[in-house]
């Protein structure tokens, strides 16, 4: 199915070639390549401060940097990580690429609104990254929890505070192009329930996103006004209350996780059928679930703050709402392993990220339950246990899932196919450096050592070093990676249209699409997952609605 | 295996549908209604901090949570009316009486103005400034964000009264923007009505 390229839609004015990756261009495609190629470049300076401090870890002693700038590198990183690499990576690049696809339509809802968003992330990220250089980063923490983020240097946290609502913003516009191009842009004839599942994933994404980043916004304001004008929201020398920060700051922070990692299970719920040569199982559980935890997600966010003089009733609420979101989180997980069930798998490199990230987000989910229990809870907060927990959630999660979808979509990209070979050895090599880098933070943090301190006991010593080793092999894993991405696009194996045989909407047009996406009318896909089932089944299952547990796993 | 996903049979209008590729509906007005849900949520925080504030962290001795009543009440029956105005302006412009509809528009800024107005007397009169205690700083706060949202709409409402002129891009038969601003308006309203209960009554 080649398709030409459609010169006649093309506007002249607008930038042509590799020019417009550097344009306020309105073509979806265009903007979520600008967005996965500048996450990555976030994703490159956030390692190198993990990198920062690994070394520091090695020993016990602060030696490698000062603790100052221990405090700045440990709130960039996490900074970086969150709002400049992976929300925006695992939401505004491929949801804007693959969204419009999915739908059915020529582009996203609001173009123009879509590349204002995209256009905030650079100069937020350069503020975030300059303030290191110019005024001193700020030291607080991602969390710049009051009274530390109104005592720590000023000048830092403020910069800090108009990055993140850049970023919030940018955000909050993304969210809103979502949720319009998917209840109100579909194609004529496609139901909201044969859609690919990352619609679904991206529309609960941009609910919680809608509905929990203005308070974040709201809340930095009122610290910015307790550090310029000396208020005092949140400092408890001038009445204030820092835990109304806390919960307002978590009110954003823990639904902020569900928009990191609904996405990627979008994402993945994308790649499995299509490499296991199946139907996704179980697609109206899946929508369910997923609708599930946005609601739970509003209201879990009190489980950061068992320490914080919370009074009984709300720990066992919020201990009780937290284990509850295990349950549609363990449904997804196991529709995904009955979707792998029997299948015709093709492990490469997608796949075996794909796999690598059911592992690791269900030790992360069940340490997530764990860490939902107050006793438990009380006795590992603020320890490195949490940071194993978080970063199987992050990294072993969504961060595997987005390379998953690099090796997936490459294709669909630039037309040509990623090296096989340098894709199985980047995953090797991450996933042995990833589990070898934060698997030991558990014992640690069980053991107690604090994180976000810059020395520690020397009992923890090698268990610490072993974590480093961890991490210079995921700093190795990225050079195959890098590697194989900038090389295949130039010398890669032509891929065709469709090399993965696909069935969803993406895959139905040339590779790279053309501009309006397909050339005529866009095709109706009723059954994105209908692997497997011959035509005469689709189409009386389509008629009859009874095939839930059937091939084509769905109503 | 493309013919097993796809469907290329389309009726007529689809097929129109799908020719006229930035001719889907108009979604602006539904953009704008989620982004005001999202500004909503910013002001649930600071309510929801303001309630919290109250209810657990006393106030210094000597300072009370009590604020002269008259100068908010007319105000808020300002923003009442002018709501009111607005929609009057917006049910001229659909039956195309641009000459009434901007009259309706400039009394509706004016109004706008009048309630800015007020809340600068009232700011000027108050025994307490920012800094001097939890529930003033709150107070200035609150009131200071929504006199923004007052202040932008009230702009936003002066444009819409320049594109209504004669050969201005709001018509009868596009009334986007007029409607935007109205929205807008009455979402303005709508939060000064709750935090006219929470600040002032309760």
């Amino acid at each position: 199915m080649t398709v030409a390229s459609p010169n006649d839609f093309q506007e002249s004015l607008q930038p042509q070639g590799w020019l417009r990756y550097f344009s306020f261009s309105l073509d979806h495609k265009v903007i979520g390549l600008q967005y996965l190629v500048t996450g990555f470049l976030f994703y490159f300076i956030g390692g190198a401060l993990a990198g920062v401090i690994r070394a520091e870890l090695a020993s016990p002693i602060s030696d490698f940097v000062s603790r100052e700038t221990y405090n700045e590198v440990l709130t960039l990183h996490g900074t970086v990580m969150i709002f400049l690499w992976i929300v925006p990576v695992v939401n505004g690049a491929f949801g804007n690429y693959l969204i419009p696809f999915y739908v059915g339509a020529r582009d996203m809802a609001f173009p123009r609104l879509n590349a204002v968003a995209f256009w905030m992330i650079p100069p937020a990220g350069i503020l975030l990254i300059g303030s290191y250089f110019i005024t001193g980063a700020a030291q607080s923490g991602w969390t710049a929890y009051p009274p530390l983020s109104i005592t720590t240097p000023a000048l830092g946290q403020v910069v800090w505070i108009v990055s993140v609502l850049l970023l919030g913003g940018s955000s909050i516009f993304g969210g809103i192009n979502f949720i319009a191009t998917v209840l109100k842009l579909r194609r004529p004839g496609l139901k909201l329930m044969q859609l690919p599942m990352y619609c679904w994933a991206m529309l609960g994404t941009s609910i919680l996103v809608v509905l929990s980043t203005p308070v974040l916004a709201g809340t930095l304001l009122l610290l910015s006004f307790d550090i310029v004008a000396h208020t005092g929201f949140f400092n408890p020398a001038l009445g204030g209350n820092v835990v109304v920060y806390q919960h307002l700051f978590w009110f954003y922070s823990h639904p902020a996780v569900y928009i990191m990692v609904l996405p990627a299970f979008g994402l993945v719920s994308e790649i499995l059928p299509i490499h296991a040569r199946k139907p996704l199982f179980g697609y109206t559980t899946m929508v369910y679930s997923i609708l599930a935890i946005v609601v739970l997600g509003l209201v879990v966010w009190a489980h950061h703050m068992f320490t914080s003089g919370t009074p009984p009733w709300m720990r066992l609420f919020f201990t009780i709402a937290t284990s509850f979101i295990a349950v549609p989180t363990g449904i997804k997980f196991f529709n995904w392993l009955a979707t792998l069930w029997g299948g015709k798998l093709a492990l490469n490199s997608a796949m075996l990220f794909s796999c690598a990230f059911i592992v690791n987000f269900v030790f992360g989910g069940i340490t997530g339950v764990a860490l939902a229990q107050v006793p438990f809870d009380i006795h590992v907060h603020d320890t490195y246990f949490v940071v194993g927990h978080f970063h199987y959630i992050v990294y072993g999660g969504t961060v595997f899932v987005i390379f998953a979808s690099v090796y997936h979509w490459y294709p669909k990209f630039t037309g040509r196919m990623l090296n096989e070979d340098l894709g199985r050895l980047h995953f090797l090599l991450t996933f042995i450096g990833f589990n070898l880098c934060f698997a030991p933070q558990h014992w640690l943090g069980l053991n107690g050592m604090p994180r976000r301190v810059a020395e520690y006991d020397p009992s923890f010593t090698t268990l610490n070093q072993i974590s480093s080793v961890g991490a210079l092999l995921m700093a190795v894993s990225s050079l195959p990676f890098l590697y194989n991405v900038i090389v295949s696009a130039f010398r890669g194996q032509v891929a065709g249209d469709n090399p993965w045989n696909a069935l969803t909407p993406e895959w139905l047009t040339s590779s790279p699409p053309p501009v309006e996406n397909w050339v005529g009318e866009a095709p109706l896909v009723q059954h994105p997952y209908g692997y497997g089932v011959d035509e005469d089944t689709l189409s009386v299952q389509a008629a009859t609605g009874r095939d839930l547990w059937s091939g084509a796993g769905r109503r | 295996m493309t013919s097993l996903a796809t469907s290329s049979s389309a009726t007529a209008a689809e097929a129109t549908a799908a020719e006229d590729h930035g001719g889907h509906a108009d979604l602006r007005l539904f953009g704008l209604a989620t982004f005001l849900v999202a500004d909503g949520m910013t002001f649930a925080g600071f309510f929801a901090a303001y309630l919290t504030f109250r209810a657990v962290n006393p106030l210094p001795a000597g300072s009370t949570y009590e604020l002269e009543l008259l100068l908010p009440s007319i105000n808020t029956m300002l923003l009442l009316v002018s709501s009111y105005t607005f929609h009057r302006s917006g049910r001229n412009l659909l039956l195309g009486r641009m000459g009434p509809c901007r009259n309706w528009l400039l009394l509706t800024a004016a109004l706008g103005a009048a309630f800015l107005a007020g809340q600068m007397v009232e700011y000027f009169t108050l025994p307490f400034g920012l800094t001097d205690n939890l529930f003033a700083s709150t107070f200035y706060a609150l009131t200071g964000f929504h006199g923004l949202h007052v202040t932008l709409g009230v702009i936003c409402i002066l444009l819409v009264w320049v594109q209504t002129r004669n050969g201005g891009r709001v018509t009868s038969a596009d009334p986007f923007g007029l409607e935007a601003a109205e929205l807008y308006w009455h979402f303005v309203d709508g939060i000064w009505v709750v935090l006219y209960g929470i600040l002032y009554l309760l």
